[in-house]
């Protein structure tokens, strides 16, 4: 099954120091047969949102929530279940909060 | 809890109970196996369970109950099958399983326990999934033994179900280091349980009972699992428990105080049983929160009377158990050990220090006003009282504290 894990990190923290990045980009590398996508994103201070309001799009600035815990970068993971998401998500080294969604697959099966 | 004579239609009841609990989780398992899809195989069998309340108290319980209903189920799952393309492939494999004799499969219900208790799953919704699927409750009769409406019921079931299905939540036993997490999550949802339904007792007969089910859960658990000793300590500690439940309610249904119960009523002979079982579990030098609490508890049901309890022993133990657990209420109660130990004020100071994590818990209060009528501060111990009052809705613990504020006034 495919899952995204979304990472969270909370608004107010600067981006994870060396050490930990170091860690991160190796829990890649260990996951990389597993892992078919993803990316580390801007802080939500570049964030856009487009809001459609009554069908019509309003464009504003900022995060879709206003909240301290916000994404902060997601992976897509290709595994067998949900424990083997879960477990890659424990094994996560970053702060926060890891979310596991399973995806939805279109198309025939 | 159920208790007294027992009328025949009770009696018929009770071996309906019994059939339930024994093959809704096995067929549940080999239809999830065979199926491939929780949410089908689990509604599927209750289906069919609901069929067989129908009729088995009309027509008796048919010989071979299992096969009924593994009959019935197979009828109901090929129905099913064919109104789905999905699972077209199914079809053929189903129509040749389900027909070999039971005794002959292999016990799936550990995996089945493991997948209703699973942590995606919201604890509540761990709770209704193993009593319908494991233990072949019907939805009234969880709603009944939660005080929720049926519809509540059903829908978290619907949900949960979903969510095993869509998550991808898998049917099998955890394997290495997540094994013991995975364990300790089913002795929670057991435990929730049994307290539930031995906390929440009237001694009202019902159908089912959720605290003896617990208990027959977790017996469940400790054939599947013979190396978990803590396994063990919980069965054990539910068994103590329920030895001398029916001391613990007055002709009127009041709650009796351990202190006060009338310990000739306390069934001697599964107390014995419960302790050497709890000796076979420490045996495997592997302790535990629940072993630990089964051996205070031992401690209490061994006591020829409340003068002769082992104080010094149960103080003991609960500092192992605060160790290992150091919650709040766990120190409560290690107070409440120590006070028979070294004294009311050296108890007091204790359960003064969790004055911020335990004001807003009735018992807190209740034991504070204990021991400050022991102090002789009976203002304070009537404002404690009152306190504990204002915090629980549960009439029976409501009766003893009511009684304690009369006696303080006489």
């Amino acid at each position: 099954m495919k899952y995204v894990l979304m990472f969270t990190g909370s608004q107010d923290d600067p981006s994870p120091s060396p050490e930990v990045y170091g860690r991160i980009m190796e829990w890649f590398q260990t996951n990389g047969s597993k892992i078919v996508g993803g990316e580390e994103l801007q802080g939500t201070s570049t964030a856009t949102t487009v809001r459609f309001k009554d069908g019509k799009p309003v464009v504003t600035d900022g995060p879709f929530i206003e909240t301290k815990e916000v994404i902060s970068g997601y992976a897509e993971v290709e595994v067998a279940d949900l424990d083997e998401a879960i477990a890659l998500a424990k094994g996560w080294p970053g702060q926060g909060a890891v979310e596991i969604r399973p995806t939805i697959h279109h198309g025939p099966s | 809890m159920r208790s007294g004579r027992r009328s025949t239609t009770a009696q018929a009841e009770d071996a309906l109970v019994q059939v339930f609990r024994e093959e809704a989780g096995r067929l549940t398992a080999r239809l999830v196996r065979i199926i491939g899809n929780f949410d089908v195989a689990e509604e599927i069998v209750q289906d069919t369970l609901l069929v067989a309340l129908e009729k088995w108290p009309k027509d008796g319980i048919p010989d071979r109950p299992a096969a009924w209903l593994a009959t019935a189920a197979k009828r109901r799952a090929i129905d099913h099958l064919r109104r789905d393309a999905r699972f077209r492939q199914k079809l053929e494999l189903l129509k040749q399983e389900l027909t070999t004799p039971e005794s002959e499969e292999p016990d799936d219900r550990l995996r089945l326990i493991f997948t209703c208790c699973h942590p995606a799953l919201s604890r509540e919704a761990q709770v209704a999934l193993t009593l319908r699927a494991v233990a072949g409750f019907t939805t009234p009769e969880i709603a009944r033994a939660f005080l929720t409406t049926e519809s509540a019921i059903a829908q978290r079931i619907v949900r949960a179900r979903r969510k095993i299905v869509e998550a991808g939540i898998p049917y099998r036993v955890p394997e290495g280091q997540d094994l013991d997490e995975r364990v300790q999550e089913v002795l929670a949802v057991l435990y929730l349980m049994f307290n539930e339904g031995y906390l929440a007792s009237t001694g009202k007969p019902v159908r089912r009972d959720l605290a003896e089910d617990a208990e027959w859960l977790a017996g469940l658990v400790v054939r599947l699992l013979p190396a978990e000793p803590e396994a063990i300590g919980l069965l054990v500690l539910m068994r103590l428990h329920l030895a001398r439940a029916d001391a613990r309610l007055d002709a009127a249904g009041d709650l009796v105080l351990l202190r006060d119960q009338d310990r000739s009523r306390w069934k001697r002979d599964l107390i014995a049983g419960a302790i050497g079982l709890l000796e076979q579990a420490g045996a495997m030098r592997r302790p535990g929160p629940y072993q630990l609490q089964a051996a205070i508890a031992a401690c209490h049901a061994e006591a020829a009377s409340w003068e002769a309890t082992d104080w010094p022993q149960i103080l003991l133990l609960y500092d192992a158990l605060v160790r290992l657990l150091p919650t709040p209420v766990v120190r409560l109660n290690r107070a409440v050990a120590l006070r028979h130990v070294q004294g009311a004020a050296e108890a007091l100071a204790e359960v003064d220090a969790l004055a911020g994590e335990l004001a807003g818990y009735h018992l807190f209060h209740a034991t504070r006003a204990e021991l400050l009528i022991e102090l002789g501060a009976a203002e304070k111990s009537r404002a404690a009282s009152a306190r504990a009052l204002e915090l629980t809705t549960n009439p029976a613990e409501r009766a003893v504290l009511e009684r304690r504020l009369a006696e303080l006034d006489a």
